[in-house]
């Protein structure tokens, strides 16, 4: 569907999700959705506001253009399909509309299918779609959970007798890699979602290997290799399960947490080479490394965990600040870095696939559990998991 | 900051030319590896196998450990710290580890691994490359000591098994260490001369 509404991005519309009968889940998980974008301001309805809805067939634009809304998204059972429209208040008619077939609520499928709704809608008005139908994977327990974007679905993917670490997503959602911690060394394995077993990645047999990374197609991993000679960025192709080559050769220095730039052009890193830990790009060879976010020597904290965004015009990584690591990103261009978190201990930033949100670490509650802010508005939320969760990844979208 | 890697250059050149002076002590064959442990057997005899296999090596593990519970084996055994991200051998712990490395030279079928561990402050996973400097500086010390090198295994738990609990200076300071592992040739520790 082409998109038909103009969008200021600095302004957040207001937009009121109109009651009706039926489908009461879906317009919950809708509605929860629409506001966790962030994109907009909603409106929340009195109780018993039934009598919006107006006659059946008639749209009852005047009541709500008097609520202050924008737009109104309406979800209908019609014959047993669910209909989803955007009315534009001002112009007083339909802006998009898309008809679809929910599984039933009870079907494990079904809440990604509103989400993947939600984030039609969130495109329909903004050009770009929203992030419900997305997952986390996080360690919790030295064990590697995923769950939904809204905290339902959740499951652990990596067995209790390993300490599992560093999870992160391929591209296609369908695979989590991440380290295999035993007895001090450990493989990095590539897990499929669906099941099925880990397979270890090339190279990573030997020694201890830390922080990977899955290139823009899916079709290589970077990570580092920790052994007497150092920590060592290496990249293998696991599409083809092959092809080991080292990218970083540091005698005293540490090379880890490697990132690649979305068009997989260039990683970036930490590196310590010049003292403390630092961000640093180089080229996908490993060649014309360089430092990447600037820093003054013997003055800003350490560096650490680098992520660049969908887009590749930030990086979020976390730095420390009087003693605590806080969450900063920097935008690519202009290599401004700008502060985002300041309360309490708040780490291991990952990007949300709309290049606006990012989830990261905070103790901020009380113990290490993940917080999700919008970088344009500075609205935050907490996730809710069981027990401490760290070092969280945020999936691309799901299709 | 820039001083780390240089501090660590050096530190190395002050102990070759420490022990430059001396005789370097004649070491033995050290005892071949012990086998792999996770090979899986198959057949109908599998499990019975695995579990001889796993009480002979419960066997081990308890008769090393009576044995490493003397003077020596704690000697051996005793663990080592460090300054905050830093992963240089502090000038109060060269006693320790001189100590273990002339224990190493009169056992010379001992072979050790040295565990790097962090505290919980820095990034979890720099910890872990944090960690394996730590166990290797341990293994350069030990190795310029004349302990052969192939003795001595290197592995990092970053900060993923604290010893001491809390969020205090005196946690962090403990947890900050290397541990000393006896993986082979640990019964009938002898005493250095």
């Amino acid at each position: 569907m082409r998109l038909v509404l103009k969008y200021d991005p600095g302004a957040r519309p207001s937009l009121v999700v109109t009651p009706g009968t039926g489908l009461d889940s879906a317009r919950a998980i809708l509605r929860r959705d629409l506001d966790f974008s962030d994109r907009f301001e909603t409106v929340i309805l009195p109780e018993a506001s039934g009598t919006l809805s107006g006659k059946a067939g008639a749209f009852n634009y005047d009541l709500y253009r008097k609520l202050g809304a924008a737009y109104a998204v309406e979800l209908a059972d019609v014959g047993g399909r669910a209909q989803v429209r955007l009315h534009d208040l001002a112009a007083g008619k339909v802006a998009a509309q898309v008809e679809t077939v929910f599984s039933p609520a009870t079907d494990p499928g079904f809440r990604m299918q509103v989400h993947r709704i939600s984030d039609e809608v969130v495109r329909w008005i903004t050009g770009t779609p929203g992030i419900a139908a997305t997952r986390f994977a996080f360690v919790a327990g030295g064990r590697v959970y995923v769950v939904d974007n809204d905290g339902v679905n959740l499951r652990a993917l990596t067995p209790e007798s390993a300490t599992s670490l560093s999870p992160t997503w391929s591209p296609d959602g369908g695979r989590i890699a991440y380290t295999r911690l035993q007895d001090g060394r450990g493989p990095i394995m590539i897990q499929p979602i669906a099941g099925g077993a880990a397979t270890p990645v090339p190279g990573t047999n030997a020694g201890l290997n830390i922080t990977p990374a899955f290139s823009p197609d899916g079709n290589l991993l970077a990570y580092s290799s920790s052994t007497e000679q150092g920590t060592n960025i290496q990249v293998a192709n696991v599409a083809q399960n092959c092809c080991v080559q080292r990218l970083t050769v540091g005698r005293f220095a540490d090379n880890l947490s490697p990132t690649f730039a979305p068009d997989g052009g260039r990683l970036a890193f930490v590196s310590t080479r010049a003292g403390p830990a630092q961000v640093y790009t180089m080229g996908a060879d490993g060649t014309d490394a360089e430092l990447f976010v600037p820093f003054d020597f013997g003055v800003t904290g350490s560096t650490n965990a680098p992520e660049w965004s969908p887009e590749g015009t930030m990086v979020a990584f976390h730095r420390e600040v009087s003693g605590s690591p806080q969450v900063f990103v920097m935008d690519v261009s202009g290599r401004r870095v700008r502060q985002l978190t300041s309360s309490g201990r708040n780490e291991d930033p990952t990007w949300a696939p709309d290049g606006r949100h990012v989830a990261f670490v905070s103790d901020r509650s009380g113990r290490r559990q993940l917080w999700v802010i919008d970088i344009d508005t500075g609205r935050t939320r907490q996730l809710v998991t069981p027990g401490a969760a760290r070092l969280p990844a945020w999936s691309r979208r799901l299709k | 900051m820039n001083a780390r890697p240089l501090a660590f250059a050096l530190a190395s050149v002050v102990m070759l030319a420490a022990c430059g002076g001396k005789q370097e002590p004649e070491l033995p064959a050290p005892e071949p590896a012990p086998a792999p442990v996770a090979t899986a057997p198959t057949g109908p005899n599998a499990d019975s196998a695995a579990a001889a296999e796993r009480e002979r090596l419960e066997r081990e593990r308890r008769e090393r450990e009576a044995a490493l519970a003397g003077a020596v084996g704690t000697d051996l055994k005793s663990m080592i710290h460090f300054d905050y991200d830093m992963a240089d051998v502090r000038a109060d712990d060269a006693a320790n580890l001189d100590r273990k490395a002339a224990i190493l030279a009169a056992n010379p079928g001992v072979r050790v691994r040295i565990s790097g561990h962090a505290d919980e402050r820095g990034s979890d996973e720099y910890n872990l490359a944090l960690g394996m400097r730590r166990a290797t500086a341990a293994k350069r010390y030990l190795e310029n000591k004349g302990v052969e090198g192939a003795r001595i295994e290197v592995v990092s738990f970053g900060e993923e098994r604290p010893l001491a609990a809390g969020a205090d200076e005196a946690a962090f300071a403990n947890n900050r260490r290397d541990e000393f592992d006896v993986t082979a040739g640990g019964t009938n520790l002898v005493a250095p001369q």
